[in-house]
């Protein structure tokens, strides 16, 4: 290419990483608003586009004979695994989803710093690319498997409950392999050339790190997790755009990071929990101190069977149906939206109390009844429906556990006491349909269940709702 | 100026802007949010792209490739997940039913 041309090219690919990032910051404004939010979500992915075509546009991009089937070799994988798993998801497993693609973000920021480190470091490299690097290295690799166990732990592979060494031993492991981690970055930086010590004391350092921060951690916990780790993740690739000197990575990926922070401490907001405390271990420590009055020989349950509840209903003036997580396990959410039209048909006003984070992340069931043709007004938030509780003659929890659990407003020794609940103990009645009696994500014990105006239906959601609804309409 | 001080300025000015756009969300919107900013931090990919002509050996190709094919799992996955979501939410019109089979019988896989 000639010089001319060269520097043509050169301001065109600038050009083009500037249209990016200005479609990158629009998208996401559009983003936080419900009626632009899918415009946005379409306008980020274009920048993103634009982004990669305008590298691949630069001169000397294909280098070498082989770079070029390389580079699309990465490509074709990346496409041929991501659209599958992004299409084929179910939305009840989507905040797994959103846990792994977070993942393996921060693992290929780990792994473009171990290639930058074993190219360039030694050879003149300026340290102060050394130091964003490795801080991407370390960030990356933490948020990689820190995401890979919260994965684990909402796929159920790995258990829910809090897993952690007594004491105060796991915050001194957690602070030493960080010492590990920022000690061999330091000594990387002062010149000791060493890959052992680069995949040793930063890599495989931070890999235990970010397995030990998250197991310890609650399942119920586990969104505002994967947020933070979404945010670190964000930080990391803005620290690998600075060592590259690249203003798009930098951009975007520091956006997600001051983004990604505040929606952390939203989130922990609408749990009334605080992120230090989430990080320090969940309710882990809670859990295995006794759990107030209503231990578990706190009471007997009562369960009743689909018939008395169709009755129970069918002769209500306002139902309100509290969905959970469980709804969503069992894919119950088409089998409640027909029991819906068949209390409607017999005249029963039918609402839904959507708790803040009801489901799995803030928003999920949202996602979930809206996924079933729940009309969208019929979903009332928190605040709007507690005062009806009063005034509603059953109330029937599907799946949810500790989003109606009681011990919240009334026992200060609860790990759960000042989470904001959905108040269904105030209704007439209350049927909760359940699995089995294994208390919530929380792992905390549910007084609700002992109530006596309580009864509980066992068994599967979906068929329990659709016997109900089967009742309802022979009626 | 140096570039580096153009880099961090770069970088303090983002953060700014990201700290902004993110006051006010509903918080119905808080999952679709953190999965569609979990998608453009997938602009790690760039720096797979920007170092595979500068590698050398086999290792470094080979950690590049997993890198890039990483880093567009998280881009497209993250912003094809983020448009079904919030698809569910407009959901005016009945869904299609091959959509919902395909939601139903399709597994938690990754």
């Amino acid at each position: 290419m000639t010089p001319v041309l060269a520097v043509i090219g050169t301001n065109a690919i600038d050009a083009l990483y500037i249209v990016a990032f200005i479609l990158l910051i629009y998208g996401m404004t559009g983003l936080t608003g419900p009626r632009t939010a899918v415009r946005g979500n379409k306008i980020a992915a274009v920048g993103m586009a634009i982004a990669v075509i305008a590298t691949l546009l630069r001169d000397h991009e294909f280098h070498g004979s082989s770079t070029w089937w390389l580079i699309l070799l990465g490509l074709v994988i990346g496409t041929a695994i991501g659209i599958p798993a992004a299409r084929n998801v179910r939305m009840t497993a989507m905040p797994q989803m959103v846990a792994i693609f977070n993942g393996v973000g921060g693992g290929a920021v780990a792994l473009i710093a171990w290639v930058e480190y074993r190219h360039a470091f030694g050879g003149g490299y300026p340290l102060r690319s050394e130091i964003f690097e490795l801080f991407g290295a370390i960030v990356g690799s933490i948020s990689f498997w820190g995401s890979n166990i919260a994965f684990g732990k909402l796929q159920e592979i790995l258990p829910g409950r809090p897993i952690k060494l007594p004491g105060a031993s796991q915050t001194a492991l957690n602070l030493g392999l960080l010492l590990i981690a920022v000690g061999s970055a330091v000594a990387l930086c002062a010149g000791v050339h060493s890959q052992a010590l680069f995949i040793l004391g930063i890599l495989v350092a931070a890999a235990v790190l970010g397995n030990m921060v998250v197991l310890p951690i609650g399942g119920a916990d586990m969104p505002v997790v994967i947020s933070l780790l979404n945010a670190f993740t964000g930080l990391s690739a803005a620290a690998t755009g600075v060592a590259l000197s690249n203003p798009v990575m930098i951009v975007a990926g520091m956006i997600v990071g001051a983004s990604g922070t505040i929606l952390t401490n939203l989130m922990a907001q609408a749990m009334n929990r605080s992120v230090p405390a989430i990080v320090a271990g969940g309710f882990g420590g809670a859990v295995a101190a006794p759990a107030g009055r209503a231990g578990a020989e706190g009471g007997t349950v009562r369960s009743t069977t689909p018939a008395d509840v169709a009755i129970q209903l069918s002769y209500a003036r306002q139902v309100v149906i509290a969905p959970g997580y469980g709804m969503a396990v069992a894919q119950a959410q088409h089998a409640v939206r027909e029991l819906e039209k068949a209390l409607e048909a017999k005249g029963v006003e039918v609402k839904f109390a959507i708790h803040p984070v009801a489901g799995r992340m803030p928003g999920h069931m949202n996602v979930l009844l809206a996924e079933a043709d729940v009309p969208y007004d019929l979903l009332k938030e928190m605040d709007e429906i507690n005062p009806e509780f009063p005034r509603t003659d059953v109330t029937l929890v599907i799946g949810a556990n500790d989003v109606t659990n009681p011990a919240a407003k009334n026992e200060p020794g609860s790990p759960i006491y000042g989470m904001p609940i959905l108040e269904v103990d105030q209704s007439g009645a209350v049927v909760v349909l359940k699995r089995s009696m294994a208390s919530g994500f929380a792992g905390i014990d549910n007084p609700l269940f002992y109530d006596p105006k309580t009864s509980l239906l066992f068994g599967d959601a979906k068929q329990s709702v659709s016997e109900i609804t089967a009742e309802v309409e022979a009626l | 100026m140096d570039r580096l001080v153009i880099d961090i300025a770069v970088l303090v000015l983002a953060g700014f802007v990201g700290y902004t756009v993110i006051s006010k969300v509903p918080n119905t919107l808080h999952t679709p949010l953190m999965s569609g900013t979990n998608a453009i931090h997938g602009i790690v990919v760039l720096g797979g792209l920007l170092l595979m002509a500068e590698s050398s050996g086999a290792l470094e190709k080979v950690l590049l490739v997993i890198a890039i094919a990483f880093g567009t799992i998280n881009v497209i996955g993250g912003f094809l997940v983020t448009d079904r979501m919030l698809e569910m939410f407009k959901a005016k019109e009945p869904p299609k039913p091959e959509e919902t089979k395909a939601a139903i019988e399709g597994d938690g896989k990754r």
